[in-house]
């Protein structure tokens, strides 16, 4: 058994990054790449893709990000872990197979493919087995909406990916698995740690935790002293270093810009938390108020006390269904007297609609430099050099989002004076794929492990 | 003595749907309890009074000198359906680093705690 697993994190999202994944392998010693592509409403962009083309609905940024760190899985032995299958897996395989054929590295690679967590194609026999689907918000059931449902994907865990390492695959391409399970999953592989093994189970969910949104706890984003924080052009993406036990330390490479401390792996420790006592998933339930965090050198943090319990008998499911349009205008005022300016456009703007008859499920105004996101805490903003009036409206009309679209260029000449910032033109309107969390029984859910050689 | 808040603690913000998380954690270790005593539940909904639509859940974590608030209904549906700017509650944070709460001159000495000027 390794005396230490070393897993660097590459991507935080799809959209991050592209060059991270390939600077983690060459800047130091890593035996796990793992790359996190996917948000929430990513699965139901993907399902759009893979209707048009059934070759796509898979995260192609990884395409790229595979042929960028080819040599180190090739020469080094560096594992890659991702969830860039989104909807279509197999295809995501098939492409990077041929990316490896086309550096000659044919034969090199072992992608373990996981699928079963797609449910979109079950949905109906599913529901009337009896799984409502609820939604875990508003408590409705699926039924409501179920016609327009694109995507639905039931988050699993680490079992399927450990089960490709024990395959022998090098390369794990996963659909909707948690972003913590791309972390957990090679500790399990290496330190052979059990299904009941809670505490080291959880130790691993903390570890994916902290390293799942990239450099956001490696400096980026970080509010504690952040202008000391040395060369982001050049940050360091975070890595862990995991001892059997499950104690790990955070860091990054040498000669990387950012910082690993204290306060930036709190920082995400508290991101996007709920109740700390109970962050679930399909594997274990871990405890947050039970994390030790200690300085251990520059640049690194050493973790540990990390308690943990049994997980529910549930999977949350992914679903994403169509849920309207929305369109939001923008307009910038000037001094003197620009917030006073903006807000008699909106006045004016509102009444407009009125007379249009158009009618929203939502019109949301802000100021933007005065309010928009403090709200009334930032105080009086009367004397602002300038504020953007932004302007939404949401509903399920397309032609009334659309026509609102055409109401808010005329007002640069006849409505109040100093405005400018219309150059974009008309603003675009947008189709809603709107986000519906749900709870399955964990029976339900098969998940199955391929390997494409 | 008052004592903003933005100068004992710093803070990160996320969404789960229609809620926004603020994560507060103490500048200084020693400072934590000022934040557990003064950072109620109800403090912090009267700090966002007209600005959220539901109520306001206060978790503890002395282990990382750190509250967890989850401000339901903070964000205009959340997601894709939220019309705001910070559709997902990434600037929530900021917004309650804003608050200035008012400590016993001893308790303050005795901490240390820098005063609002």
């Amino acid at each position: 058994m390794k005396k230490v697993v070393r897993v660097a994190a590459g991507q935080g999202f799809w959209g991050d990054d592209l060059d991270a994944p390939r600077r983690q392998v060459e800047g130091g010693q890593v035996d796990y790449l793992m790359l996190d592509y996917l948000a929430e409403v990513t699965m139901s962009i993907l399902q759009k893709q893979k209707e048009r083309d059934p070759t796509l609905g898979y995260a192609r940024d990884f395409v790229g990000a595979m042929e960028s760190v080819l040599p180190a899985v090739v020469e080094r032995g560096v594992k890659i872990i991702a969830n860039a299958g989104g909807v279509n897996p197999p295809a995501c395989a098939a492409a990077v197979k041929a990316v490896a054929e086309k550096h000659g590295a044919k034969g090199a690679l072992r992608i373990g493919v996981v699928s079963g967590d797609d449910l979109l194609g079950r949905l109906d026999q599913l529901i009337a087995a009896g799984h409502a689907l609820a939604n875990m918000e508003t408590g409705e059931p699926l039924s409501t909406v179920r016609d327009r449902v694109l995507s639905a994907n039931a988050y699993i865990g680490s079992e399927p990916i450990v089960e490709a390492l024990e395959k022998g695959a090098n390369v794990v391409i996963t659909g909707r698995s948690t972003d913590t399970a791309l972390t957990m999953a090679p500790l399990r592989h290496e330190f052979g740690w059990g299904a009941q093994s809670w505490d080291q189970l959880a130790a691993g969910i903390v570890a994916g935790h902290i390293i799942e949104c990239g450099a956001q706890c490696s400096g980026g984003n970080c509010l504690y002293d952040w202008r000391s924080i040395p060369d982001l052009a050049n940050v360091g993406y975070p890595l862990v270093e995991v001892k059997p036990d499950g104690t790990f330390v955070v860091t990054k490479h040498p000669n990387t810009g950012g910082r690993v401390s204290v306060q930036t792996v709190s920082e995400q420790l508290v991101y996007e938390m709920g109740d700390p006592h109970a962050y679930i998933t399909p594997d274990v339930i871990a405890d947050f108020t039970t994390i030790k965090l200690a300085r251990d050198g520059d640049d690194r943090v050493l973790v540990s006390g990390i308690k943990g319990k049994p997980p529910t008998d549930k999977l949350k499911v992914s679903i994403a269904y169509r849920a309207g349009f929305k369109a939001v205008g923008t307009l910038v005022y000037a001094w003197p007297d620009a917030l006073e300016k903006a807000q008699l456009a909106d006045k004016i703007l509102r009444e407009r609609l009125d007379r249009l008859g158009l009618r929203f499920e939502r019109v949301l105004t802000e100021f933007v430099g005065a309010n928009a996101t403090h709200g009334h805490l930032a105080g009086d903003q009367r004397h602002a050099p300038e504020v953007q009036l932004r302007f939404g409206v949401r509903g399920p009309d397309r032609a009334a989002v659309e026509r609102f679209t055409r109401e808010i260029a005329p007002l640069v000449l006849n409505g109040p004076p100093s405005v400018t910032g219309f150059a974009g033109g008309r603003p675009k309107v947008e189709e809603i794929v709107a986000y519906w969390p749900a709870l399955i029984d964990k029976s339900v859910v098969k998940t199955k492990v391929d390997l494409v050689q | 003595m008052k004592v903003r808040l933005v100068d004992i603690a710093h803070a990160r913000s996320g969404d789960k749907g229609d809620t926004a998380n603020v994560g507060v954690i103490a500048l200084e270790p020693r400072w934590y309890e000022v934040l557990e005593e003064f950072v109620t539940r109800n403090r912090v909904a009267d700090h966002f009074r007209g600005m959220i639509e539901g109520p306001v859940d206060r978790f503890e974590l002395p282990n990382l000198k750190a509250l967890n608030f989850l401000l339901h209904g903070a964000l205009d549906g959340g997601g894709t359906l939220s019309l705001k700017t910070d559709a997902q509650g990434k600037v929530f944070s900021t917004a309650l680093l804003r608050m200035v709460i008012d400590v016993p001159d001893a308790e303050a000495r005795r901490l240390e705690l820098p005063a609002a000027s």
